[in-house]
């Protein structure tokens, strides 16, 4: 492997967190323009969560810790693997096992609250989860492989091809990103039925080390979308991707919250009528 | 530098208000005062909130709740009391299920009086608790190196 691959694997461990944390930032000023408010200033999230290392941590099980700690791991192992410039879907199946590490911390903290955030994100899971997987898939019909290095060179009308995946993986970064319509599983407000969801019963450090594995998840989903522009080289493709991502603070802010029955109906629709269907064309279009 | 000055989260109860200053204070995180700009989130979650922000007077029934809420905020924290009633029971102090202020059943740090406070007082008395809460912080911290060493 090049030592460019290496230096950009090692570059996302030390600065995903710091873009991620940015990209919150922004969206929480964003957000607070959009409701006619000043907002926070654009290191808040940081501030937070250097805020929470100073505070008690209040321990329900010496398991959660345990779990964070995996979801971090996995979360850091995800994004390592797709700026390597390796196996997509190795990628893919890491986020994933990250995920299910955060429903296991929520779990084992046996709140009713936290434990109907993770049974809610288990759900979201199943909604998201297909489209993910089409994402790898389309990018294996176009390119004929599944490395990011290889689908970066690819060809430069992969985007048109895989119009109807774009599609559905933007419906489903919402999803990710815990935006409304879909904020069933821990939304970013409180005073809601769910408290504060998943994260109901993580407090001090055990809560920073969830707000950093999402600071990771940012950069890697803004990773996966850039993935899509690529071939036209990062000047193109940098900014269409961040405009792209901030247009899901417009989806959040304007956007009531959905039922999950309503959000799985609607995700599995969008993945069948997007996603499968763009599948099934690929080689008319190719 | 304490960060806690940077972001301090809320936690609001309304012991047993008559809502008016629960308006107030819902006032202060309208577009017009904004008080996310200062870092001030309004939690609903007593684990996640370093400030306890209490209106009312408190009777048996909320009683439990105060406590409870306390007892689950992980230190350091502090506690405002907001408006004549959670200060001394106010208009409410006679009757005969209301115990009085806040301060009968926890110990509260900054009291906000008014009725109702206005929003400008209370980011007054919030501000003033930022400063007990870094304090507190400061103890706190030496407190964990004595056990460390
Ligand atoms: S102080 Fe006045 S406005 Fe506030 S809760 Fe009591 S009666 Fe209502």
């Amino acid at each position: 492997m090049k030592p460019y691959a290496w230096s950009l694997g090692f570059a996302f461990i030390l600065l995903g967190p710091v873009v991620g944390a940015l990209l919150a930032g922004i969206d929480r000023r964003l957000t607070a323009r959009m409701q006619a408010r000043k907002g926070p200033p654009i290191l808040q999230p940081v501030y937070d969560v250097l805020k929470l290392f100073e505070k008690d941590t209040l321990v329900v099980t010496p398991l959660q810790t345990l779990y964070l700690w995996g979801f971090l791991f996995f979360m850091v192992v995800s994004g390592f693997i797709l700026f390597l410039g390796s196996d997509l879907l190795l990628s893919l199946f890491a986020l994933t096992v990250s995920g299910i590490f955060l429903c296991l911390a929520a779990y084992a903290t046996n709140s009713p609250f936290s434990n109907i955030g993770s049974s809610r994100e288990l759900m979201l899971m199943m909604a998201y989860e297909p489209m993910l997987i089409l994402v790898p898939l389309g990018f294996f019909l176009v390119t004929d492989s599944f490395r990011v290095s290889d689908i970066v060179s690819g060809s430069p009308w992969q985007v048109i091809q895989l119009a109807g995946i774009l599609i559905g993986f933007l419906f489903m970064l919402t999803i990710k990103l815990r935006k409304s319509p879909f904020d069933l599983s821990s939304s970013h407000h409180g005073h809601q039925e769910l408290v504060k969801g998943i994260t109901t019963d993580l407090s001090g450090s055990d809560l920073a080390i969830v707000e950093i594995g999402h600071w990771y998840e940012n950069s890697i989903l803004l990773g996966w979308l850039y993935l899509f522009f690529a071939p036209w080289g990062p000047w193109i493709a940098l900014p269409i991707t961040v405009v792209l991502f901030f247009a899901e603070v417009l989806v959040d802010n304007t956007n009531a919250r959905l039922t999950w029955s309503s959000t799985l109906k609607a995700s599995w629709l969008v993945t069948v009528v997007f996603g499968v269907t763009n599948l099934a064309l690929l080689p008319f279009i190719s | 530098m304490s960060f806690l000055k940077k972001s301090p989260w809320v936690l609001h109860y309304a012991a047993t208000s008559c809502n008016g200053c629960d308006i107030e204070l819902l006032a202060c995180l309208t577009p017009l005062y904004d008080v996310e700009r200062f870092g001030i989130v309004n939690t609903g979650n007593p684990k996640h909130a370093d400030i306890f922000l209490v209106t009312g007077s408190v009777n048996e029934e909320s009683r439990k709740v105060v406590e409870n809420l306390y007892a689950q905020m992980p230190d350091p924290k502090v506690v405002v009391a907001i408006g004549a009633c959670a200060l001394s029971g106010g208009i409410f102090k006679d009757a005969y299920n209301v115990y009085g202020g806040i301060d009968k059943v926890i110990p509260v740090d900054v009291y906000v009086p008014g009725c109702a406070a206005r929003p400008e007082s209370i980011i007054d008395g919030v501000v003033q608790a930022l400063d007990i809460l870094e304090q507190r912080a400061k103890d706190r911290k030496r407190q964990r190196k004595m056990v460390a060493v």
